[in-house]
């Protein structure tokens, strides 16, 4: 349908006016200062520099922004590891089974994860369920100091962001197609060859999918080291916010904005490029 | 696998998803200040959040925020949905592919790139700033949720509508909006509670004559547990079941 109609101007018009004013246009302008120089009155001033980039080549910068992505990399592994054999099993129940499984993965998909931050701490306090039960089972003498550390960071990461791994994991894994694998079998493949060179090159859209749904928040979402981990500041979301409300150096800020675009643009192109292979060779 | 080892897999992983929130809701009602132990039922929590009119203000503040926002995202989103089903304009895989960028860009990103435009365009940062980023971080849900129904539609109702005199509007009005409304309806609740929970833009783009509920649950958090924020957050969860609830009724219905 290509007549020219009133309504389908108005529609275009407006979902690509606002993507404009508030996406492409917000996003340039965060390119934009994180090329000029820091200033006293105005966030950003001229002249045009590099400074901010060179700050991020820096030993200071690289060393958080590693164990930044160290920590979000463990979440999303976790993620998968926990995720991968729950999806497989949940997308082979019956469907009335399913979709109440299903739904009980969108519950806390949808509930606010920073109230999901909060809660852990009820579990991983010192007086909390976890070292009661350990206590209690004999596997520990003394309560774990889990709270307010690192390791507190990384269970609260993998913990709100589990959904995100399970729901693109669940979607490929549904869309995989049972005689294929009762096909490789048939072939003589065992199970675990099976799984190695059948399931899993057919499920990598959603490991990549899931990885990048983690792997992302997990490197912004600061509250969670300010509920869970004390108040160091841990992951490049921390710096970022510090850059604009503390330090208030908003090139850098920016700066280190774009960096989280290039990884996202990065694991688009991944997840985009395995999913292309995947269709070939399904089509095939 | 056995059956009862993937069952056993299952109540596991659901036990870590589902025991913090569920003790959470516990000691919401637990009649003690402290979360060590038990000293039995109580509402003592709820009464004083009841009683706590700046945590209420915040609260009617969200409300109002999260209707508007998710309203107008949702009027934009059916519109974007119908236009990139129906029609084929220049920009349209542009349009979509950016949606769905949208929604896997970190928060972080949106939340400063929308100050850096507010401040740069002299926008006093309070409701109209948190309005605009709400309303732009739900329409790609909104958008894929309807385009998902619609992508179920039979073209030959068009066809047929079209065969038969209808204008471009009366299709519309009468063909597709009443197909697409189930989906609507769901996409105006996501968006709801997507204002609602959002911490990470609106921390940027608020300013202090706008406090908002979920900015107020962070500054509360931040200073340790509080009895107080345990019921809050229980009427949260409460409130998120419910949209989830009536979301899965509506999008249930037959296609």
């Amino acid at each position: 349908m290509t007549e020219r109609s009133p309504f389908r101007n108005l529609a275009v018009a407006a979902v690509g006016g606002w993507l404009t004013v508030f996406v492409i246009l917000p996003n340039l302008m965060t390119l934009a200062t994180s090329f000029l120089s820091r200033g006293e009155v105005e966030f950003a001033i001229l002249p045009i520099t590099f400074s901010s980039y060179r700050e991020l080549a820096g030993p200071e910068f690289l060393r958080m922004f590693l164990d930044s992505a160290w920590l979000a990399l463990g979440a999303a592994m976790a993620c998968l590891a926990i995720g991968y054999p729950f999806a497989y099993i949940l997308a082979r129940l019956s469907p009335k089974k399913r979709k109440l499984g299903l739904l009980f993965v969108i519950i806390p998909f949808w509930t606010n994860s920073l109230i999901r931050t909060y809660a852990l701490i009820t579990i991983l306090n010192a007086n909390g369920l976890l070292n009661k039960v350990l206590l209690g089972l004999g596997l520990i003498s003394a309560p774990l100091d889990i709270l307010y550390t690192e390791t507190a960071v990384f269970i609260g990461l993998a913990y709100t962001l589990l959904p995100f791994m399970i729901l693109p994991l669940y979607a490929s894994i549904e869309k995989l197609d049972p005689r294929l694998i009762e096909a490789a079998r048939d072939l003589g493949a065992g199970s675990f060859q099976t799984f190695f060179r059948v399931s899993l090159p057919l499920t990598l859209p959603g490991i990549v999918a899931g990885t990048m749904l983690v792997f992302l928040p997990a490197l912004g979402m600061f509250y969670v080291p300010d509920v869970l981990g004390g108040s160091r500041s841990l992951l490049v979301g921390n710096f970022i916010r510090n850059q604009f409300l503390t330090a208030r150096n908003w090139p850098l800020g920016s700066a280190a904005s774009v960096l989280l675009t290039a990884i996202m643009a990065l694991l688009l192109a991944v997840y985009y490029f395995c999913n292309k292979r995947v269709r070939r060779e399904a089509a095939a | 696998m056995k059956r009862s080892l993937k069952a056993a897999y299952l109540t596991a992983v659901y036990g870590f998803l589902y025991l913090p929130l569920l003790v959470l809701i516990a000691f919401s009602f637990n009649d003690s200040k402290f979360l060590v132990s038990w000293k039995g039922f109580s509402l003592r929590w709820y009464a004083s959040l009841a009683g706590n009119s700046s945590l209420l203000d915040a609260a009617l503040r969200s409300l109002a925020l999260a209707a508007s926002s998710a309203t107008a995202a949702t009027l934009i989103g059916a519109l974007a949905a119908i236009a990139l089903k129906r029609y084929r304009f220049a920009g349209r895989k542009a349009l979509s592919a950016s949606l769905y960028v949208v929604t896997v860009s970190p928060d972080i990103v949106m939340g400063i790139s929308l100050l850096i435009l507010f401040i740069t365009l002299n926008l006093p940062l309070g409701f109209l700033t948190l309005f605009l980023s709400h309303v732009t971080f739900c329409l790609p849900f909104v958008t894929i949720t309807i385009l998902a129904r619609l992508s179920g539609m039979d073209q030959s109702l068009i066809e047929a509508a079209a065969d038969l005199g209808a204008g471009e509007y009366a299709i519309f009005r009468l063909v597709i909006l009443p197909i697409a409304m189930p989906a609507v309806m769901a996409g105006w609740l996501l968006s709801f509670t997507l204002s609602l929970d959002d911490v990470i833009v609106s921390f940027f783009v608020t300013g202090p004559s706008f406090e908002i509920l979920p900015l107020k649950i962070y500054s509360m958090v931040r200073l340790g547990v509080k009895p107080e924020v345990n019921a809050l957050c229980a009427v949260m969860f409460a409130i998120t079941l419910m949209v989830v609830g009536a979301t899965q009724l509506l999008m249930k219905e037959k296609r």
